[in-house]
């Protein structure tokens, strides 16, 4: 798999960024991608007097450790939740917030809208060697081998199933894409343009004639292929969620036995015996957050020791823990009997487990997997495409 | 006791010529009195309601860049190109059409018959009793109606389990699902117009119908529902512009394919406004073309 190769590549690309060399020529596999020069931060100042404005998932701010922080640097914390990834890129624009914790498929679009600043890693101690492998230097926060983001935590969209229903764990996506699958009209769908890429990670393995290499990079006869799946699709599917609520009364009151689940959700059911989850044999989609520090921010300093505090093994592992995701920070996984449960229930250090999974990355129309000789496609066709799915 | 009564005749005595010059000088000044007047609501209508929905608009004609999403000032019809283009958006236009449509008729047809008893058979106590029952789901969240309307209806759902004794299942969910959702949430809506209306009739003219030998069924087709369209109308306007616009009743109950023009705006209201801006003008051509219908049967005079 292409990805597997390009893993090493960012790897070293973030490294010489570790080392403090500034890289500012192509990254990895020769992709470069235009993007506003914005100074970064060369050394850190005083915290600020003004308050540190968060856009946050709910569950990542939480006074239990915000408090702590106020204590010991004095910068006063102001979270504001945000429910989707486009609502975060709205909030940032307005100027008016230092920090986001941005998810792969908001963080290219604040990056080229310059509404985000490079990061001196140099000025996170945290972010050191227990920063698990796979989230150091991905494309969705790494551009031009500049580091745009301090990672917080991971998930994959994993395969959920009732097993009551569904008696064999299922080895592949076919039984929510097949028309032909023995539970057509119980299948749940993530109701996301970015859900696009699931068809296209599907049609990776099974339909390799279309080329696909990469699930964020679809030129328009590879999206059509995709969209072709999500209507056939479509017409075995029972629902669509968004919400997580949604999902899960979906799951419990029995109107759909198998589909797209976050490995949170499948607790949240309160009976993970009858619920069970599996990563595919095709692999999946999924994603990664972490912390992006507003080009306008009215409080760096308080920013910069907010990523820092936060990416310390206890801290990082609350919010893991709080949100029910695996933590960036793999420390945080001897600290307790608890952590280690936690952190082999979402494969924290699994890195085997996660070179399967493809990071939410806004899909842009320079081919992420790095093709020059076509145009790929947009979010926005994405968006259009996908509410033709649904239409 | 006299002191006292002296005392606060007294007061009143000084405190009136105090209020007066402002209540003289207005007495004056007619335009003054009238912007006075107006000012407060006039500024919220003007100010915040349609110059918000002059910016909408405007913002309908704009362009936005395909990579960071971020809308330029400019003019174009693309955005309203997109609505006939697509037939995905056309079928989700009629669709949301048609849910409106069913939602208000629904409405009405259950308006009317409790509306009846409510004024002109039940007791007084029960009337009262009804007319809470009616206006307390208004008392709870919207989106926790919503949800509670989802948990009824999954698979192993409220809704089933009793069905399942008579050996019937529920409908799913679906748009027959978006439908009663919508209903049950709009229902007040409906129901309190028609309910006032019918008790304005006077119970004479019922009596009136039945002497000149009019069944219960004719006096209620020739004699009531005359006097109710104003209500009925005033009902569907809520009822029809709220369905419009609704999105998170098919996001919950809508199952796979219940996409309402709602869900179109939301889905681009972040990432392209200009697409939700003239999205958002079909539902409103819809209302005004269902206003200028209802105008011309001369309802709207009376209502």
């Amino acid at each position: 798999m292409k990805k597997q190769l390009l893993v090493p590549a960012f790897a070293s690309a973030a490294l010489l960024v570790l080392a403090g060399c500034s890289s500012d020529g192509q990254s990895g596999d020769g992709l470069f991608i235009d993007v506003p020069d914005i100074p970064m931060a060369e050394e850190l100042g005083a915290a600020e007097d003004a308050s540190l404005d968060i856009v946050a998932w709910s569950g990542f701010v939480e006074p239990e450790w915000s408090d702590q922080f106020t204590e010991d640097t004095g910068c006063v914390v102001n979270r504001r939740v945000a429910g989707t990834s486009d609502e975060m890129v709205t909030l940032m624009r307005t100027g008016e917030y230092d920090l986001v914790s941005a998810s792969g498929d908001a963080s290219l679009r604040l990056i080229a809208g310059g509404d985000v600043a490079p990061i001196n890693l140099d000025l996170i101690p945290n972010f050191g060697d227990d920063i698990v492998e796979g989230m150091k230097g991905q494309i969705y926060d790494t551009i031009n081998g500049q580091s745009y983001g301090v990672p917080i935590g991971r998930g994959a969209n994993i395969l959920q199933y009732n097993s009551e229903v569904v008696t064999e764990t299922p080895e592949s996506w076919d039984v929510v894409w097949e028309a032909d699958s023995p539970y057509a009209g119980q299948i749940i769908a993530y109701d996301a343009p970015i859900y696009i890429a699931d068809a296209a990670v599907y049609l990776m393995t099974h339909e390799p004639d279309l080329g696909i290499t990469n699930p964020y990079a679809l030129d328009e006869t590879q999206l059509a292929a995709a969209v072709e799946l999500l209507q056939q699709q479509n017409e075995i599917v029972a629902e669509y969620w968004a919400d997580p609520v949604a999902q899960i009364t979906s799951f419990v009151g029995g109107t759909t036995v198998v589909g797209t689940s976050w490995e949170v959700l499948r607790k949240f059911t309160e009976d993970t015996e009858k619920f069970g989850g599996t990563l595919p044999v095709e692999g999946s989609t999924g994603w990664s957050d972490a912390w992006m520090l507003s080009s306008e921010a009215d409080a760096p300093n308080c920013a910069y020791l907010w990523m820092d505090y936060t990416s310390s093994p206890e801290v990082n592992g609350a919010i893991a823990m709080n949100f029910g995701m695996a933590p960036a920070n793999a420390a945080f996984c001897e600290t307790s009997d608890e952590a280690a449960q936690h952190c082999e229930d979402f494969n924290a250090t699994d890195e085997e487990y996660f070179s399967n999974v493809w990071f939410w990355t806004t899909p842009i129309e320079q081919c992420v997997d790095g093709r020059t000789d076509v145009t790929c496609t947009n979010f926005q066709q994405w968006t259009e495409a996908w509410l033709t799915v649904k239409g | 006791m006299t002191t006292t009564a002296q005392n606060r005749a007294e007061r009143t005595a000084t405190a009136v010529p105090l209020h007066r010059p402002i209540s003289t000088a207005l007495h004056k000044r007619p335009r003054v009195r009238l912007g006075a007047l107006l000012a407060l609501p006039l500024t919220w209508l003007v100010g915040l309601y349609i110059f918000s929905l002059a910016l909408l608009l405007i913002t309908a004609f704009w362009l936005v860049d395909p990579f960071t999403s971020l809308v330029r000032p400019g003019f174009t019809l693309d955005n309203f190109a997109l609505l006939f283009s697509n037939p995905a958006y056309i079928s989700t236009s009629l669709r949301t059409l048609g849910i409106a449509l069913a939602v208000t008729a629904l409405s009405a047809a259950f308006a009317i018959p409790l509306g009846i008893f409510m004024a002109k058979i039940a007791s007084p106590w029960m009337r009262a009793v009804l007319a809470v029952a009616i206006t307390l789901p208004l008392w709870a969240g919207y989106l926790v109606k919503i949800v509670a309307m989802r948990i009824t209806f999954t698979e192993e759902g409220f809704f089933n389990t009793v069905a399942g004794a008579f050996g019937l299942s529920g409908p799913g969910f679906g748009i027959p699902t978006v439908i009663i959702t919508l209903t049950y949430l709009w229902f007040p809506y409906m129901a309190l117009p028609v309910y006032t209306a019918i008790r304005q009739i006077p119970v004479n003219l019922f009596d009136a119908s039945a002497d000149l030998g009019a069944s219960g069924w004719t006096t209620i087709r020739t004699v009531v529902m005359p006097l109710l369209t104003p209500a009925l109308i005033a009902g569907s306007v809520f009822t029809f512009s709220l369905s419009l616009g609704d999105y998170l009743a098919a996001r919950f109950v809508g199952g796979a394919n219940s996409q309402m023009i709602g869900s179109i705006i939301a889905s681009n209201i972040n990432l392209n406004p200009p697409v939700a801006a003239a999205f958002s003008v079909v539902p409103i051509a819809f209302v005004v073309i269902y206003l200028l219908v209802t105008r011309r049967t001369g309802a709207l005079e009376r209502m």
